[in-house]
């Protein structure tokens, strides 16, 4: 029996039936589990919007509060909005990483060390009834001390004070650069001012505390104790976005009122 | 191997022949997903069902397994388990699945789970193999929910997530314990409960692999 049971053609066999079995389980699994992960994930990315732009109430449906929030697709090399890709499914990450759908950025450009810089962005916008920007949500990302941090930044209508700051992916430390996720920091960035009165990128991640009665107390935010370079990561990536190679010329356009 | 009862298979792993403590294996997990006991929960679920389900099935084909390709048809069976519960978990628990992240998929490389199908279910019966994964899978799961609670209580102030020491930043009294956070902390305490677990039950102890010198012993004792 032993014999019959080691040779060549039954050892093939069997292989091929476990693979075959095991094969057919798993994209039985993956297929018909595909549109909830696909809900999961894109609820997932709403909520955070909603959270960030402090509109986000427990209990509702999210589906139903992020009708409030229109996404528009914006051209980074012109500062305009375009019709180019379908905001919804646009892929920003993913083309971040296509040559022809991102450029390089120069050593001194990249404070993100994010390397490349996708062509296009979708924001998101919260309008008045009248049709003006109530907020706008910028997605924003760079690099902290061991991972890329995704998050967005809402604006107020005045393009320069913060509503909020808050990251849905980051694979830092718990405990210490971790502490991005904490609600008592996010809740920091709050009314802070983004650009000084000539209007340049004035924000950042300060070492310990903000003295309040500093000039300078509205551009500055407390860094994270004990996780210095994930502050200085979020420095940097929120002064890229805001800045020239980031949704600047946008921002100067949105004000102008030619976007 | 001496016919065991089911609830010997099923209750042993979880003190006398623990897969962390005794076998000293999985501990890479359990050093990885013990920071909240949410997510130290999900994992342990996970773990235990694909410990339960591929001794079994393992266990319905043993006889069918060339020798040849043994291990082979082990981690497809497996491999496939794991597949299956990461999916499952990124549909009903994203936000778990999100902070387990590839903890789920680094189950397939588990020692314990290979050991089991490897050491019981090749030579036992489905039913028996079956409870063999779920005694294997709980005793697992004991030393991370253990581990877990003290992490998360002392390095966070919380349980599940839900405050139970009040933070120095958010004004109570309890400054938390960082180092608890980080993965070494897990190795100490998981020493402790192997140290615990051997004064309790000392025929755990391992015999020392050499004598030491007579003067050595002398000396250390003299210091």
């Amino acid at each position: 029996m032993s014999s019959k049971k080691e040779s060549v053609v039954r050892t093939l066999t069997v292989a091929l039936l476990v693979c075959l079995v095991c094969s057919v389980v798993v994209s039985a699994a993956a297929v018909a589990l595909k549109p909830v992960q696909t809900t999961n994930r894109l609820q997932d990315k709403q909520r955070n919007i909603l959270q960030i732009a402090g509109l986000y109430e427990e209990g509702r449906s999210i589906e139903e509060q992020f009708q409030q929030i229109t996404p528009r697709l914006v051209d980074l090399r012109t500062g305009e909005f375009s019709d180019a890709q379908d905001p919804l499914t646009f892929d920003q990450q993913k083309a971040s990483k296509d040559p022809d759908m991102s450029q390089q950025l120069t050593g001194e450009q990249d404070i993100a060390s994010i390397r490349r810089r996708a062509d296009y962005s979708t924001v998101y916008v919260v309008e008045n009834p009248d049709g003006s920007i109530k907020t706008l949500i910028l997605p924003i990302h760079g690099y902290g001390l061991w991972s890329t941090l995704y998050g967005f930044m809402a604006l107020e209508s005045d393009l320069e004070t913060v509503v909020g700051l808050g990251f849905y992916q980051h694979a830092e430390t718990p405990g210490l650069g971790g502490e991005v996720d904490n609600p008592n920091w996010k809740a920091q960035w709050q009314g802070k001012v983004v650009y000084d009165e000539s209007g340049d990128v004035d924000i950042s991640v300060v070492k310990g505390s903000v003295d309040p009665n500093s000039p300078k107390a509205e551009h500055q935010v407390d860094g994270l104790a004990g996780a210095t370079l994930t502050s200085r990561g979020v420095e940097s990536l929120v002064r890229f976005w805001l800045g020239e190679d980031g949704f600047g010329p946008f921002l100067d356009h949105l004000r102008a009122g030619e976007a | 191997m001496a016919k065991a009862t089911a609830k010997q298979v099923l209750f042993e792993p979880i003190f006398s022949n623990n897969p962390i403590a005794l076998q000293i294996l999985g501990i890479c997990s359990a050093l990885a997903v013990t920071t909240s006991l949410s997510v130290t929960l999900v994992m342990c679920i996970a773990l235990t069902s694909v410990t339960a389900l591929s001794n079994f099935f393992i266990s319905i084909v043993r006889n069918q397994i060339p020798s040849s390709i043994r291990m082979i048809v082990q981690m497809v069976i497996i491999a496939s388990l794991v597949i299956v519960v990461d999916q499952v978990l990124k549909a009903y628990a994203y936000s778990i699945s999100k902070q387990l992240s590839v903890f789920v998929g680094l189950i397939i490389t588990n020692c314990i789970v290979m050991g089991r199908a490897e050491a019981f279910a090749m030579q036992n019966p489905p039913h028996m193999s079956f409870l063999d994964g779920v005694g294997n899978g709980l005793g697992y799961s004991f030393i991370l929910i253990c581990v877990a609670v003290v992490r998360e209580l002392l390095g966070a102030g919380k349980l599940f997530g839900i405050e139970i020491l009040p933070l120095v930043n958010a004004g109570g009294w309890y400054q938390p314990n960082g180092l608890l956070l980080l993965p070494p902390s897990a190795f100490f305490i998981i020493g402790l409960i192997i140290w615990g677990l051997r004064s309790w039950k000392t025929d755990q102890v391992e015999a020392e692999e050499f004598k030491m010198a007579p003067q050595t012993r002398a000396m250390k004792e003299a210091m």
